[in-house]
């Protein structure tokens, strides 16, 4: 059974729906890569399985149960966490500070877990008493992922994690997201950077008009012309 | 030595007093701005509805014929704060939760607020009359004087009992709320919220709990700042919306949403308040006698009259908005 499971999923902020049945299934081994246009509803659909907006209809599967419509509070505990695109770190808040967020809703010791995290953002150490908001955008980009880690996740669901960095930085952040994948990580995220994130892609995801229109692995959608020539520029 | 000992009287000791309330009150604005995003009008009264909950209390415990060392008004303030931050919750639940419920702008949520202050200061003219109480109940107002005539001066440095207790409450109730935000994972979570809402709301913070634990910390400083002021000067039922103004000048210039800037902000404005009506001829009387008798000192050498002392604030309030809107400290208005 996979980890998640949309199912002709429809939703959207309140007026017309934005999508308009996106189906989507990952497994815990999965690295799943959403691409598509500019308003295609790539941020909407996270944003739906976070419980950020109204799921009007079909059904969110996560660890066994119906997921949609349920509050973050809910779904952070049952093991799913998200990266928003934009501010999403505490800025005045340390960067110890931001992880322990992270880890709001655990009840136990989650040392562990910040050892862990600081093991895959060495940087993150050194700067741990350090203000998140005067970090570089790289290194900001970190502390989001390692707060939405502190949860322990079983599935991480990011929203255009390389946007606005550097080709090194890009590059550096792909390698750990993989890096978490191989941990045992399910990783759902959204790419503009579609070539370069669809080539490590096990399953990849192209919407436009908040519908399915390929759906395959990374290197079939690549290697597919149709995909190319439409949605990978050529 | 007389002339030092005038300051140390009237500027140093009065500007910490009102500076420890202004604090007090400034902090809970700035809380309440920082995770609900709107200036909450009716603290003021809040304050001056805890200083009542202390004022029944008190009269309880000594219509028990109960006689202590300290003023009872005193003496009941753990109670009066829990009872005030209880009110606070009910005053949310029943009247801005559902607005922010419906998604009610700011602007709605303080009108709402200036409703609120009309219904406390209604119910508090209800329920005690609009003249003056003593919280005293009974009990005469202790003043310590710290004899100076070993430095020469012949006027003692005098402070009376509520404003000693009142800079040991202060201090004691800024460090709890210092350890409370840098220590606690609700304390953090509560900077959380004020940083980025809607970030820790994804970090599954609870922000429901994060909403009531403002509520019980805004309300039961409220509680100790209006009781404290009621001891200082009178307890009335528009004791404390008097000064609304300075408290949310103290909140606004420190940077709204930023509670260490609220007390800097508070001792601010309230030092310069009380700099600014002080009678300078009293300290630098001596010179009259180098001076030339054309220069002579006025009997009168205040900055701003008393009556005036309100635009102190007004005046400091404006020149923040004008230079450094954020305030002092990097505020949340932004
Ligand atoms: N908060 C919102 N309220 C109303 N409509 C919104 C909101 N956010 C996005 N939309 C609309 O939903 C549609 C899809 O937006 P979405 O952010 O999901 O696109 P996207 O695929 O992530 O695009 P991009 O590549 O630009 O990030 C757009 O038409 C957008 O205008
Ligand atoms: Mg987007």
């Amino acid at each position: 059974m996979a980890l998640i499971e949309l199912k002709h999923v429809v939703g959207g902020y309140g007026g017309a729906p934005i999508l308009n049945g996106v189906n989507m299934a990952i497994d815990k081994s999965d690295i799943g890569v959403i691409v598509g246009p500019n308003g295609a509803g790539k941020s909407t659909t996270l944003k739906a399985i976070f419980g950020l907006l109204k799921v009007t209809g079909g059904t969110i599967d996560f660890g066994g149960e119906n997921i949609a419509n349920s509050l973050p509070d809910k779904l952070v505990p049952k093991g799913l966490s998200f990266v928003p695109q934009e501010k999403n770190v505490f800025t005045s808040m340390s960067v110890e500070e931001n992880l322990e967020m992270g880890a709001f809703t655990r009840t136990d010791d989650f040392s562990d877990t910040m050892d862990w995290v600081y093991a895959m953002f060495p940087v993150l150490a050194e700067k741990r008493r350090q203000p998140a908001g005067e970090l570089s955008g790289g290194q900001r980009q970190m502390v989001a992922m390692g707060r939405a880690l502190m949860s322990k996740p079983s599935l991480l669901m990011l929203d255009e994690p390389s946007a606005g960095l550097s080709p090194r930085y890009v590059i550096e952040i792909f390698e750990t997201i993989q890096r978490v994948n191989q941990e045992g990580v399910g990783i759902l995220m959204v790419e503009q950077n579609a070539r370069q994130a669809l080539a490590f892609a096990s399953k990849g995801f192209v919407l436009a008009g908040g519908q399915n229109r390929y759906t395959g692995t990374g290197a079939e959608l690549i290697a597919d012309p149709e995909v190319a020539k439409s949605f990978l520029g050529g | 030595m007389d002339e030092l000992i005038f300051f140390i009287n009237r500027v140093l000791i009065s500007g910490t007093v009102l500076g420890s309330i202004y604090a007090l009150g400034a902090i809970g604005v700035t809380l309440i701005f920082g995770i609900l995003r709107f200036a909450h009008f009716a603290h003021g009264d809040m304050m001056t509805m805890g200083a009542f909950i202390a004022f029944v209390l008190a009269t309880a415990l000594a219509a028990m014929g109960v006689v202590l060392p300290l003023p009872l008004g005193f003496i009941v303030l753990p109670v009066a704060m829990v009872i005030t931050a209880v009110i606070a919750l009910g005053i949310d639940k029943g009247f801005y939760a559902p607005l922010r419920a419906r998604g009610a702008k700011p602007v709605t949520l303080l009108i709402a607020s200036i409703g609120v202050t009309l219904m406390i200061q209604g119910l508090v003219r209800l329920i005690f009359g609009s003249g003056t109480q003593s919280i005293y109940v009974g009990q005469p107002k202790e003043i310590f004087r710290l004899d100076m005539s070993w430095a020469g001066g012949s006027r003692p440095i005098s402070i009376t009992e509520p404003q000693l207790l009142m800079f040991i409450v202060t201090a004691l109730l800024v460090v709890a709320l210092h350890l409370f935000l840098t220590r606690s994972r609700l304390g953090k979570a509560m900077r959380a919220m004020a940083d980025n809402a809607a970030l820790a709301q994804v970090s599954g913070i609870n922000t429901a709990l994060v909403v009531r634990v403002t509520w019980v910390i805004a309300g039961s400083l409220a509680c100790v700042a209006g009781t404290m002021l009621a001891l200082d000067v009178a307890l009335m039922p528009d004791l404390a919306f008097n000064i609304v103004l300075p408290i949310f000048a103290a909140a606004i210039v420190g940077g709204l949403g930023h509670a260490y800037g609220a007390i800097v902000g508070g001792f601010l404005i309230a030092f310069a308040e009380t700099l600014a009506v002080f009678n300078w001829t009293a300290v630098l009387r001596p010179l009259n006698g180098v001076l030339p008798e054309a220069m002579q000192l006025p009997a009168n050498l205040a900055l701003v009259p008393t009556e005036y002392k309100l635009t102190v604030a007004f005046v400091i309030l404006v020149i923040t908005l004008l230079v450094r809107p954020t305030g002092i400290f990097k505020g949340a208005s932004t």
